[in-house]
């Protein structure tokens, strides 16, 4: 089955009331409601400023702490100075030796310290903790506080790399090598994309309250409560009683939010125990961009074999990913890439060789999309090369391609359901008039070809070239393998005695809907109204451990447990009443003390990976996505504006439309970003623009009007047949601007951002800028510490873990994102 | 010295350094948490409020230049306990996703309509360009400001 739900423009259409700005009148507004759906619950609160953000928590008496990090991104730790001048009585001084216990920051790998004891592996890593009970003190105890150093080679390029996190390889059907040699065309291309930064607009957020037991109560900003709590216990030494950790309200988080704050929350906890009070870690935006996690850098390389009449006969992939100087969630990310490289087509032959290496440059980790945007670019960026090549059109090719059920991915799992790929392709070309438009901006391009060779161009007509572009998407829902089953999540479903109902989750809002859509989900299956149904906090003192909030994995895995666990409510209290469950379960709580329902995932029937192997039904169920753009390039300046973008995605059942468009848009904005303006530069190992004014995100002005449509193919293993839709819109926009650039210009860029310098280049034939990700060595840097190149010892590590190839490598835990 | 202004319609006097920026004094000074920090540069517009109807970043503010003015944070909005029409445009658009934009984007909106400005898609974009967003795509803040100003009549 699938329907398509696509909203209509919004239409403000009400009277003029006399007063400005009044409250409404009762009924006055009813956009919303108009769809019948339960409005943000957490969005008064958020729209009249009473909402907590950490940073908006008064903990009478708290201390400020500071994190001292490294300038320099590979060096031996001699020595922490501290000045004598200045009296470090009235600060706490704590470093690596101070680590309560295990001195390790670990999700996948051991690799990460709490703080450097002896080797700097990248810029801005934190060395030592100061904690002051005033700003002004702790800002002097700052200046009084240096590193000793002895500079070590540093690598910048994951191809030189010898240190590898990850690597995995998929191989399907015959041989690639024979196939493409019995291609009628083989298309090479090789594409490169940078860091990117998650840029929530709240900047992370700590803060540590000592417990009477010893332990440490953790308020912050955060997308997983139990990935924080698992670091605490670990590395403070704490019992799981003595660790608590509570999410405050959380100002968007996009992955970013996902790993990191472990080490931000450690941190604090670290200098609240040894203060004995609070202790504040509110970054600012300076240090949460300089010194936290980014998306992957990825170099793709593809030679697609193809025959004259559009036939795809085989594809070799090669995917390399930049991890940065520790593991972090490094070998799913790359795992995610991998499964997801050759895109949503239908290919006989295929071999995909991912690897993820380290470099000196600070730790990548988790992004909306996680490995998969980075994939598909270079995938979807092919594709329209070939149609190009071809002279086919994309819309045609595609249609030929694209997965129908009972195809066969390269992990050889067979596409037994809920595969609209083709449903999205036509919604998404329909509503932008792909092929019409198409029509029209080439006959303009080749009007003002011709036009050059004859004039001056003068108009601004004629300056400004006008292109569109498509693309498509697929994301595996939930999960990488047998994540899921690992995991074993927790949902609870609870009665009071005196007859409230409450979900309790660990699954966190950070703007998504999370808090409207379990209440809304149990409601529905309880038969009672929303406002029936409250949310526990997010406390892990409270709520069973239902799973990190990543994934796309909340509205599908979490909501299912939700409903799963609804279910069985209603039935045991109907059938002790005899009575429906609206009617009775006031009375049955009063009778029986309440009732707790706790629901605890079981895999998807017949869903089976082979981690070892690498191969079977990596997903559940996938999401597909198609995304048309048009875009406006300056031909004189090399400007890109994304004028419309149309966005289809099959997310499976759509839980609350609002909220899910919400997610297309904001994905769609995002990626629109990482297509034109989001880089990362980078000097001797440190993120130059690490500043708002320097790191660039779209404005209103630079944001195309989005254009959403949803189309729902239910997934028959979740009970409302969701698949999430967080990640899915990431993946697809950036590849359909890079074509429509090409579409407008007739030039193809191979690196994102498709900025100005590099589309100037690729139109004038000149130097274009270096590729995107990789850090440049200044002569200082490269005096003081000879490049690992030129020692011809590449290494990122003093002690770079031996090399150990053993093919093929199974998955190592549960974490995706 | 002390700081006379208005924040709300109520009558503050502050005794801070004149270069405390207006952000921390309202935040810290007054509890006034409402009004965000997202870059403190100027950059993001998280922190905006309206100073003498004009909006503001409160981050680039010195207390001492609002001597004597009249100050409105997301606080004052709404009456106790209420929305205005803006804040509920804002609800039942889907404009506030993580909601730390919001309290400076509701500003931006407010400074917009009272202006005048009605529901011109353009004319909005241009209005908030100086507040960044990353949940939303700004399509749905776009729908709201839009909602409530075609609801609004002009000066």
């Amino acid at each position: 089955m699938t329907v398509t739900t696509r909203p209509p423009r919004v239409a403000p259409t009400i009277d003029a009331p006399a007063a400005p700005l009044p409250a409404p009148a009762p009924g006055e507004l009813q956009i919303g409601r108009a769809r019948g759906l339960p409005l943000r619950r957490e969005g008064p609160d958020k729209l009249t400023g009473t909402a907590l953000y950490t940073d908006d928590m008064v903990f009478p008496g708290a201390w400020y702490g500071h994190t001292v990090r490294s300038t320099i991104a590979h060096a031996r730790l001699l020595g922490i100075d501290l000045a004598p001048e200045f009296d470090w009585s009235k600060v706490v001084v704590l470093t690596a030796k101070d680590v309560p216990g295990e001195n390790v920051m670990s999700l996948i790998t051991d690799d990460q310290p709490v703080l450097v004891s002896d080797e700097i592996r990248h810029y801005a890593e934190p060395v030592a903790l100061l904690a002051a009970p005033d700003r002004e003190t702790l800002r002097e105890a700052v200046k009084h506080i240096s590193l000793r150093t002895e500079p070590l080679p540093a690598v910048f390029d994951p191809l030189v790399s010898q240190q590898e996190f990850a690597h995995f390889a998929l191989d399907k059907g015959g041989d690639v090598d024979a196939a493409l040699a019995a291609a009628d065309l083989v298309i090479e291309g090789t594409y490169r994309v940078g860091h990117q930064e998650q840029l929530y607009i709240e900047n992370n957020a700590m803060i540590a309250v000592p417990r009477p037991d010893g332990g440490v109560t953790i308020h912050g900003s955060m997308q997983c409560p139990y990935y924080i709590h698992k670091a605490l216990k670990r590395a403070l030494g704490l019992s799981g009683e003595q660790a608590v950790v509570i999410q405050a309200e959380t100002g968007g988080g996009f992955g970013g939010k996902e790993e990191f704050p472990s080490v931000i929350a450690t941190h604090a906890g670290m200098l609240a125990l040894r203060v004995g009070k609070p202790v504040r870690m509110i970054y600012d935006r300076h240090e949460d961009l300089a010194a936290t996690t980014k998306r992957h850098p990825a170099i793709v390389t593809h030679r697609t074999g193809v025959m004259r009449d559009g036939t795809l006969v085989a594809q070799d992939i090669d995917v390399v990913m930049d991890g940065g100087a520790y593991c972090t969630l490094t070998p799913v990310v790359l795992s995610r890439g991998t499964l997801h490289a050759g895109g949503p087509y239908s290919c006989p032959n295929v071999r995909i060789r991912g690897r993820a290496m380290a470099t000196n440059t600070p730790p990548n980790g988790a992004f909306r999309g996680f490995g998969a945007p980075q994939t598909e670019f270079a995938a979807e960026m092919q594709v329209n090369r070939i149609a190009e090549a071809l002279q086919i059109s994309p819309l045609e090719l595609r249609r030929k391609w694209a997965y129908q059920l009972g195809d066969t991915t390269p992990s050889e799992q067979v596409l037994r359901e809920s595969v609209a790929a083709h449903e999205v392709l036509e919604r998404a070309a329909e509503a932008a008039e792909f092929e019409r438009i198409k029509s029209q901006t080439a006959r303009q391009r080749q009007e003002r070809q011709a036009g050059a060779k004859s004039a001056v161009l003068s108009s601004p007509s004629q300056k400004t070239a006008r292109g569109i572009g498509l693309a498509m998407a697929w994301h595996g829902a939930g999960f990488t393998g047998s994540g899921e089953v690992y995991l074993a999540s927790v949902a609870s479903l609870e009665l009071s005695a005196s007859g409230e109902i409450r979900v309790l989750t660990a699954s966190t809002e950070m703007g998504q809907g999370t808090k409207t859509i379990f209440p809304q989900l149990a409601a529905e299956e309880l038969g009672v109204p929303i406002e029936a149904v409250g949310m526990a906090p997010q406390d892990t003192s409270i709520v069973p451990d239902s799973g990190p909030t990543v994934a796309s994995r909340t509205a599908m895995v979490v909501g299912g447990l939700v409903i799963k666990a609804a279910r069985r409510m209603r039935a045991a209290v109907e059938e002790a009443t005899g009575r429906p469950f609206a009617e009775s379960y006031v009375d049955y709580a009063r009778d029986h003390n309440g009732l707790r329902i706790d629901q605890q995932f079981e895999a998807y029937p017949n869903v089976h990976f082979d981690d070892k192997t690498y191969k079977g039904d990596a997903y559940p169920a996938y999401g597909w996505a198609a995304c048309v753009a048009e875009v406006d390039v300056d031909l004189d300046t090399g400007e890109v504006t994304v004028r419309n973008v149309v966005s289809a995605n099959d997310i499976g059942h759509v839980i609350h439309p609002v909220l899910a468009e919400g997610q297309v848009e904001g994905g769609t904005l995002q990626a629109v970003g990482y297509a034109t303006i989001e880089e990362i530069k980078l000097a001797d190992g440190r993120y130059l623009n690490d500043r708002l004014a320097t790191y660039i995100i779209p404005t209103a002005l630079d944001a195309p009007r989005i254009d959403s449509i949803l189309v729902e193919s239910p997934f028959s293993g979740a009970p409302h047949g969701a698949k999430g839709v967080g990640e899915l819109p990431m993946d697809v926009p950036a590849a359909a601007v890079v074509a429509a650039i090409h579409e407008a210009t007739g030039a193809w860029i191979h690196d994102l951002p498709a900025s100005p310098e590099r589309i100037l280049a690729a139109l004038h034939g000149i130097t274009p800028p270096p590729p995107p990700g990789i850090s440049t060595v200044s002569e200082r840097s490269a005096k003081a510490a000879p490049s690992a190149a030129d020692a011809g010892t590449p290494q990122v590590g003093l002690d770079p873990k031996p090399d150990d190839r053993t093919d093929p490598q199974p998955m190592r835990g549960p974490y995706d994102g | 010295m002390s700081y006379r202004f208005t924040v709300n319609g109520a009558e503050q006097a502050l005794d801070v350094p004149g270069m405390r920026r207006l952000l921390d004094a309202l935040r810290e000074d007054l509890g006034l948490t409402g009004t965000k920090e997202g870059c403190g540069e100027g950059e993001c517009g998280a922190c905006s409020v309206l100073i003498d109807g004009e909006l503001a970043n409160s981050c680039l503010v010195p207390l001492a230049q609002v001597e004597g003015a009249k100050v409105v944070t997301v606080e004052g909005l709404a009456s106790q306990g209420g929305l205005d029409r803006l804040q509920q445009a804002f609800l039942e658009t889907g404009g506030a996703q993580c909601g730390i934009c919001t309290p400076g984007m509701l500003m931006a909106g407010r400074a917009y309509i009272a202006a005048g400005g009605g529901p011109d898609e353009d004319a909005i974009r241009e209005a908030i360009a100086g507040n960044l967003c990353r949940c939303t795509g700004y399509t749905k803040i776009i729908d709201a400001i839009a909602l409530a100003a075609a609801a609004t009549p002009s000066p």
